[in-house]
C-alpha cells in the first residue's frame, strides 16, 4: 500500500495540470505518529505533500458535501461507497468528481496501539505487512493484521466501487467474514441487560460530537440535537439525552452507513459507537438485501416504496 | 520554602488520613486512559500516568452544573422564583495534578473571578480545592509547556508540588492551604532544604531538556487584530477541521458555557453546560442570523481567542498552558503549535498572495 503514493501524486498532478479538476482532496503527513490530516491541494507543485499509508482512516467523502468545484478525491473502499451515497442523496454530482481509487488493505487502529504500547509512542514505521512502534526506549513490532481497526478486519469491500483511475491492481476481497458476531450477541440478551449494556457503552460520552462530525452522513444543516426552535433534546450530561442523541443518530444512518469506522476513530473517549449503526446495517441487509453505496442507480431502502416490503404496516 | 520528604511506603497511609477531612480526586486508569476520579478509601492516584485524557477542570467546573431550581406550580407560594442550588463545596483535594493543569486554573480565574464580576459557582468550588501538583519527570512529545507560560516543575497554581525522586516524594510546600493538608496527612518529615533543592533542580533541568517542541508567542501582542483576523491562512488550517467539541472539551483553559432551563411538569432547573466555540449554535442569534456561519470562522475564533484576544485583554500571555491535549485528541490532527507559529510570524503583506 506504501507504493501507492507515487501513483496518487502522479494522477493528482496530471488532473491539476490538465485542469481536469480545481482541487484534489487527499491526506498529508500529520504532526503525530499514526495521524494523517485530510488536505486540499490546488497547485500541481503541492502534490508532493500527499501521502498514503495505514493512517488514512478519516473518511474523505465528509469533505465533499455541497461543494461546487470539480474535485479529485482519493478514495479507499469505504470512502467510495460514501461518495456513492452522497451522489444518491444529491450532496455532490458524479460529473464533478474524479475519483482516485485506492484498493485498501485496512487502516491501523491508533487507539488500540496507544493502549497496547507501554510508553508514549514516539515513532511508527510501517512496511507492507508490519508496523514498528518505538517510544520511551521500547520497541514493539506488530503484524498489521493484528492492529487494524475493527471495521477493517470485517470489511468485505476494500476495493473502491466507483473510480476514474486506480492507483494499483484491485486487492482480493476478504471472504467468509462474520460481520455481525457482536450484534447477534447483543440481540440475544434480555431488555434489562441491553439497558445496562447501552448505559455502560455511552457512560463516558462527553458530547463532543466528533463521531457525528467525522461522519459523511451527518450533513444536516442543523442536527436534531442542535435545533433550538424548538429544542428536541436536552444539552446536559443527563444519560437520557446522551442516549437519545446516539440512538437517533444511528437511526438516521440506517441504510446509509458503510461502516467506515470514522466515528469510532474520531471519538476521544474510545466509545464503540459502531455497534449502533451496525445493528441497523444488519437489519437492512436481512430485510431488504441492501448494502450501502454499491450502486449510484439504486435508492436506499428507507427512501423507496415497494409492494414487496416485508413490513405489513407499509403495504 | 519548606520541603517535606514522603517515603512512598507511607504515601497511601497519608492519603487514607486525608479522606476524613477532604473529598479526594486523583488520576485513575480506566479503559486504557487516565482521568481524574473521586478516590475511594484505599485508592491512591496512579503514579504511572503521563497526563489525564480530560483535564481536571471539571472538578471545579463540571460539564453540567445546576444553578437554580423553580416551580411553575401556581398553588405554591414560591412559584416562579429562582432558588439557588448550592453545590457541595466541602474541602476537596486534587492529588497528582500536573503543573500545566494547575496553572490553567489561574488562567481561567481571570475570567471567573475578577474585581468586577465573580462567578460564585466557580469561585466557591475553586476556593474549596487544594491542589497537590505532581512534577513531570517524563513530559510527552506533545508538551510545549515551557514556552506556554508553564513547565514540568512549574509551581504557580499548586498548593504543594510533589517531585518523584524514586523511593521518595519531595514536596515543596507552596501555600498555607498546602501546609495544612500536609499536617492532616501526617507528612511532616522535613527534607534538608539544600539537598532537596538541589535534587529538585536536577530533575527539573532533565525534564525541561526532554521537552522538544516549543511555540513562539513573542510577536502576538504587537500584531494588529484585524490583520490576523483577515489573514490568508485560516482557510487552509480549517479545511480538515470537523468542528467537533473535542479540542475545547479536553482543554484545561477553555471556559465557555451555555445556560439552559429544563422543566419537567412544574419543576424546573436552570443549569449551565460546557459549550464550544466550534459549534454553530454557539453564536446562533435569536433572529436566526449566525455571525460565525462556517467552520473557518469558528476555528479562527478558537485560536484568536487563545492566542490574541486573551493576550491583549489580560496581558498575561496566551490562554494555553501547553498541555498538548487538543493536539493528541483532535480527530484530524489540527495542531495549535502550527497555528501559533503562523499567527506569530504573520505579516500583512502576505495578504496579497
Ligand atoms: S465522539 Fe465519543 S465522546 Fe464525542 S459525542 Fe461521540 S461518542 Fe460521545
Ligand atoms: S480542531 Fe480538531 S478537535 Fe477542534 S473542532 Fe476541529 S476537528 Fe474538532
Ligand atoms: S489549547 Fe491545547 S495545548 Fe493549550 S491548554 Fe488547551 S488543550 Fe492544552
Amino acid at each position: 500500500m506504501l507504493t501507492y503514493i507515487d501513483k496518487i501524486r502522479q494522477i493528482a498532478e496530471g488532473f491539476l495540470k490538465e485542469g481536469t479538476v480545481d482541487m484534489v482532496i487527499g491526506f498529508r503527513r500529520g504532526t503525530l505518529p499514526l495521524m494523517n490530516e485530510p488536505c486540499l491541494i490546488k497547485r500541481p507543485e503541492d502534490v508532493k505533500k500527499l501521502v498514503w499509508d495505514s493512517n488514512c482512516g478519516i473518511n474523505l467523502a465528509n469533505y465533499l458535501t455541497n461543494r461546487k468545484e470539480k474535485i479529485g478525491i482519493v478514495a479507499k473502499g469505504c470512502d467510495s461507497r460514501n461518495i456513492v451515497n452522497h451522489i444518491i442523496e444529491n450532496k455532490i454530482k458524479r460529473e464533478q468528481l474524479f475519483i482516485i481509487g485506492v484498493p485498501c488493505k485496512g487502516m491501523i487502529d491508533r487507539h488500540a496501539i496507544e493502549a497496547l504500547f507501554p510508553s508514549e509512542i514516539e515513532e511508527v514505521v510501517e512496511d507492507e505487512s508490519r508496523i514498528v512502534v518505538t517510544g520511551g526506549g521500547v520497541e514493539q513490532i506488530w503484524s498489521k493484521a493484528e492492529v487494524l481497526q475493527e471495521n477493517c478486519t470485517i470489511c468485505i469491500h476494500r476495493n473502491p466501487v466507483v473510480y476514474d483511475e486506480l492507483v494499483a491492481d484491485l486487492v482480493v476481497e476478504q471472504k467468509d467474514v462474520d460481520r455481525y458476531e457482536d450484534i447477534r450477541r447483543i440481540e440475544g440478551i434480555s431488555p434489562e441487560e441491553k439497558r445496562d449494556y447501552f448505559n455502560d457503552l455511552l457512560s463516558s460520552c462527553i458530547r463532543c460530537y466528533a463521531c457525528r462530525n467525522a461522519c459523511p452522513l451527518c450533513y444536516c444543516p442543523t442536527c436534531f440535537v442542535d435545533a433550538s426552535r424548538p429544542q428536541w433534546v436536552g444539552k446536559s450530561q443527563d444519560p437520557t439525552d446522551i442516549e437519545t442523541f446516539h440512538f437517533l443518530r444511528a437511526f438516521h444512518c440506517a441504510g446509509r452507513c458503510t461502516d467506515c469506522g470514522a466515528c469510532e476513530r474520531a471519538c476521544p473517549m474510545g466509545i464503540k459507537v459502531r455497534v449502533l449503526t451496525k445493528k441497523l446495517e444488519k437489519d437492512c441487509l436481512e430485510l431488504f438485501d441492501w448494502e450501502t453505496g454499491m450502486d449510484v442507480e439504486k435508492r436506499a431502502p428507507l427512501r423507496t416504496y415497494s409492494p414487496d416490503d416485508p413490513d405489513d404496516m407499509i403495504r | 520554602m519548606k520541603c517535606v520528604k514522603i517515603d512512598k511506603k507511607l504515601f497511601a497511609g497519608g492519603i487514607e488520613r486525608l479522606q476524613t477531612s477532604y473529598r479526594l480526586f486523583g488520576p485513575v486508569k480506566d479503559n486504557n486512559f487516565h482521568d481524574f476520579q473521586a478516590l475511594h478509601v484505599g485508592e491512591t492516584p496512579d503514579p504511572t500516568m503521563l497526563n489525564t485524557r480530560l483535564s481536571p477542570k471539571s472538578i471545579v467546573y463540571p460539564q453540567s452544573e445546576l444553578m437554580f431550581e423553580y416551580s411553575l406550580d401556581d398553588s405554591k407560594k414560591d412559584s416562579h422564583i429562582l432558588k439557588e442550588i448550592v453545590a457541595d463545596n466541602s474541602p476537596r483535594v486534587v492529588i497528582g495534578i500536573r503543573p500545566c493543569d494547575a496553572k490553567a486554573f489561574l488562567l481561567v480565574q481571570h475570567n471567573f473571578d475578577t474585581l468586577e464580576y465573580k462567578d460564585p459557582y466557580w469561585v466557591r468550588a475553586y476556593e474549596a480545592t487544594t491542589f497537590v501538583g505532581l512534577a513531570c519527570n517524563t513530559p510527552c512529545s506533545t508538551c510545549f509547556c515551557t514556552t506556554a507560560g508553564s513547565g514540568p516543575f512549574h509551581e504557580a497554581g499548586s498548593d504543594v508540588l510533589l517531585v518523584d525522586t524514586g523511593d521518595y516524594y519531595v514536596a515543596k510546600i507552596i501555600t498555607p492551604k498546602g501546609e495544612n493538608l500536609f499536617k492532616l496527612a501526617g507528612w511532616e518529615e522535613e527534607a534538608g532544604s539544600d539537598n532537596a533543592a538541589g535534587e529538585i533542580e536536577n530533575l527539573k533541568q532533565a525534564a525541561e531538556a526532554r521537552i522538544t517542541t516549543r511555540v513562539n508567542t513573542d510577536k502576538l501582542r504587537e500584531k494588529r487584530t484585524t490583520d490576523l483576523f483577515d489573514a490568508s491562512f485560516w482557510e487552509e488550517f480549517a479545511f480538515s477541521c470537523i468542528n467537533c467539541g473535542t479540542c475545547t472539551y479536553v482543554c484545561p483553559t477553555c471556559w465557555c458555557f451555555d445556560i439552559q432551563d429544563e422543566v419537567s411538569k412544574t419543576a424546573g432547573v436552570r443549569m449551565r453546560n460546557w459549550d464550544s466555540c466550534m459549534y454553530p449554535l454557539f453564536t446562533y442569534h435569536g433572529s436566526g442570523h449566525n455571525p460565525r456561519d462556517n467552520k473557518t470562522k469558528r476555528l479562527r475564533q478558537r485560536f484568536m481567542h487563545k492566542l490574541k484576544y486573551y493576550v491583549d485583554k489580560y496581558e498575561k500571555g496566551i490562554q494555553c498552558v501547553g498541555c498538548g491535549r487538543c493536539i493528541r485528541f483532535c480527530p484530524v490532527n489540527i495542531d495549535i503549535r502550527k497555528l501559533c507559529e503562523a499567527m506569530n510570524n504573520f505579516e500583512p503583506a502576505q495578504k496579497s498572495i
